[in-house]
């Protein structure tokens, strides 16, 4: 496989301050790939520096140090833009034009033909369900509409690799999911895609490799099942409990009532004896399942030791 | 250039959505009101006025649309990120520089032909005849519209690197320095030292000069002016824009975008 999106040692910093003589750095010594055909997904807290590699990869700011390359070229060559469709963060379109009119004007860059191009607008306005809304001017558009028009006009021009800031942000259930089901079939159609999240369901149904960053460092990159560790957090076992006893009431302090069943975390080792007390107390179970750490699980990890790390040097006054 | 064209004409129907050409309505009304006026009250004067205060009129309008229009023009796209879309297209800094640029200045051709035909209407409504003489006022006209060019690119050009107020006041500032630029050139006081008189003389070259663009006496008088003068003033207006506009260019291919 070959990288679409490349790398190395990719860092922005900003200045700010009086007379801007101090230097914020939102970007740390960057290195990852995103191969050819992957869904790769960007997470990480709000401040992290997802946006900001993003922008970096567009050519939207510039690098304070390292480079990177899109599908072989040098971010600063817009040419292979050709080739790129971008949704960026909250997207913010001509509100004076309609949705028709947007996606015209951005497919007119990429050289259609007057006819190609009136195809093209129509079929990404059923894709993204706005086939209505076409001759609408985009100041009536709510928030998520606007989402789905940004969504258009990324693919409108058919690209190779697709960029996109937060493709969910400000979408209601139904929309996410219509986001998630054109992503997929993106993907299936050979597409690589790069998009950055926060809402982590969507990363570990979505992507075949996701990248974690936080405090402006790529903490992790894998597998989403992978990337948090293979190592079993114990077993979950789900039961039905009636009647009373000394031996039901034994069970029931150790549980948490959830509903009318009961349920119970125990180690692996502890399994068998936590089953054979259940049995004794006439408990009918309904499952047993191992307890893997989760994204979200890996993610808040990272995040509360930055900000355990954070409070530590405040209070020690560095 | 292509893609200069794309994003000149969609400029050229944002300013058409947003109300820009509404001030003919306004320029149409004082038209109208000077003609009845001049009509009842002139004696032998009435080209005089009336050229006089359309022209007057037309280089007014179209300054205040070259400044504010010509400052939002890159600024408005930073601060709402509409410019994050259209620079995800194969499509350099300085082409969508070029295309604003050349959006606008459609614009004001549009607006400021449309305004010297009102004026010319009501010349006529007024002597009910033109005269051959009337037509340097359409001389004018072009230098007003190459005026506006300049302002156009000095706007755009303050706007890449400043925020929008400054770059109002920076144009402004420019355009009324520029206006006494021939004073400056010929400023020789004796208290001045040598260096001090070489400074302001080369300073009067650098600024742009906005003086040359004033016909309106002749235009009134229907006194002709000399080709050299039109054909000065072209060379002029073309060599300035495409010195401001390529700094303007250099500065926003280096600048950040929030």
């Amino acid at each position: 496989m070959t990288a679409a999106i490349e790398t190395q040692n990719l860092t922005k910093q900003y200045p700010h301050g009086f007379l801007h003589l101090k230097r914020k750095t939102s970007l740390e010594n960057l290195t990852m790939q995103v191969e050819d055909g992957e869904v790769f997904g960007f997470l990480g807290p709000n401040g992290a520096g997802k946006s900001t590699t993003i922008k970096l990869l567009m050519g939207i700011i510039f690098p304070t140090a390292g480079s990177a390359q899109i599908l072989g070229k040098p971010v600063s060559d817009v040419s292979m833009h050709q080739d790129i469709g971008y949704l960026p963060e909250q997207p913010y379109f001509y509100d004076y034009l309609t949705a028709a009119e947007v996606l015209d004007y951005f497919a007119r860059f990429h050289g259609f033909r007057a006819a190609e191009r009136k195809e093209r607008v129509q079929k990404m306005l059923r894709k993204v369900g706005l086939e209505t809304a076409g001759k609408i001017q985009l100041r009536k558009f709510s928030k998520g509409m606007l989402q789905r028009v940004g969504l258009a006009q990324a693919i409108v021009h058919d690209p190779k690799l697709l960029i996109l800031d937060e493709p969910m942000s400000g979408l209601d259930p139904v929309g996410r999911r219509e986001v998630r089901d054109i992503i997929l079939e993106l993907k299936n159609a050979g597409k690589t895609i790069l998009f950055s999240t926060h809402i982590l369901s969507d990363a570990e149904t979505l992507c075949d490799r996701v990248g974690v960053i936080a405090g402006g460092q790529l903490r992790g990159v894998g597998a989403p099942g992978s990337i948090v560790g293979v190592k079993s957090l114990g077993m979950e076992i789900i039961f039905e409990l009636t009647g009373s006893g000394a031996q039901i009431e034994k069970v029931r302090a150790k549980a948490t009532k959830f509903g009318a069943n009961y349920r119970m975390s125990v180690s692996e080792a502890e399994l068998y004896a936590a089953l054979e007390e259940l049995r004794g107390a006439s408990a009918t179970i309904i499952s047993v399942t191992q307890i893997k750490p989760t994204l979200e699980d890996f993610f808040m990890e990272l995040v509360g030791k930055d900000r355990a790390q954070a409070a530590a040097v405040e209070v020690s006054g560095q | 250039m292509s893609r200069v064209l794309i994003v000149a004409r969609n400029t050229f129907r944002e300013a058409v959505r947003d109300r820009v050409l509404y001030n003919l309505v306004f320029f149409a009304l004082l038209m109208i009101a000077s003609a009845v006026i001049v009509g009842q009250v002139s004696m032998d004067i009435e080209t005089i006025v009336m050229v006089s205060l359309g022209l007057s009129a037309i280089s007014l309008i179209g300054l205040l649309i070259a400044v504010f229009t010509g400052v939002g023009l890159v600024s408005k796209e930073i601060d709402k990120r509409t410019l994050h879309a259209v620079l995800a297209r194969p499509l350099r800094r300085w082409e969508f520089l070029l295309g604003k640029f050349t959006g606008l200045v459609l614009t004001l051709t549009v607006n400021t032909a449309a305004m010297a035909a009102g004026l010319f209407l009501a010349m006529w409504s007024v002597k009910h005849s033109l005269v051959r003489g009337d037509a340097v006022a359409l001389v004018a006209v072009y230098f007003i519209l190459l005026k506006l060019m300049l302002v156009v690119a000095l706007a755009m050009m303050f706007s890449c690197f400043t925020s929008p107020l400054l770059a109002i006041l920076f144009t402004g500032g420019l355009y009324v320095a520029g206006l006494f630029v021939a004073q400056l050139r010929s400023l020789q006081l004796t208290q001045m030292s040598a260096h001090t008189q070489k400074f302001f003389s080369i300073l009067s070259y650098l600024l742009p000069n906005f003086e040359n663009y004033d016909v309106m006496g002749a235009a009134a008088h229907g006194r002709a002016i000399s080709r050299s003068l039109v054909l000065h003033n072209t060379l002029y207006t073309a060599l300035y824009c495409a010195i401001v506009l390529s700094v303007a260019a250099v500065i926003f291919s280096r600048k950040d975008l929030k």
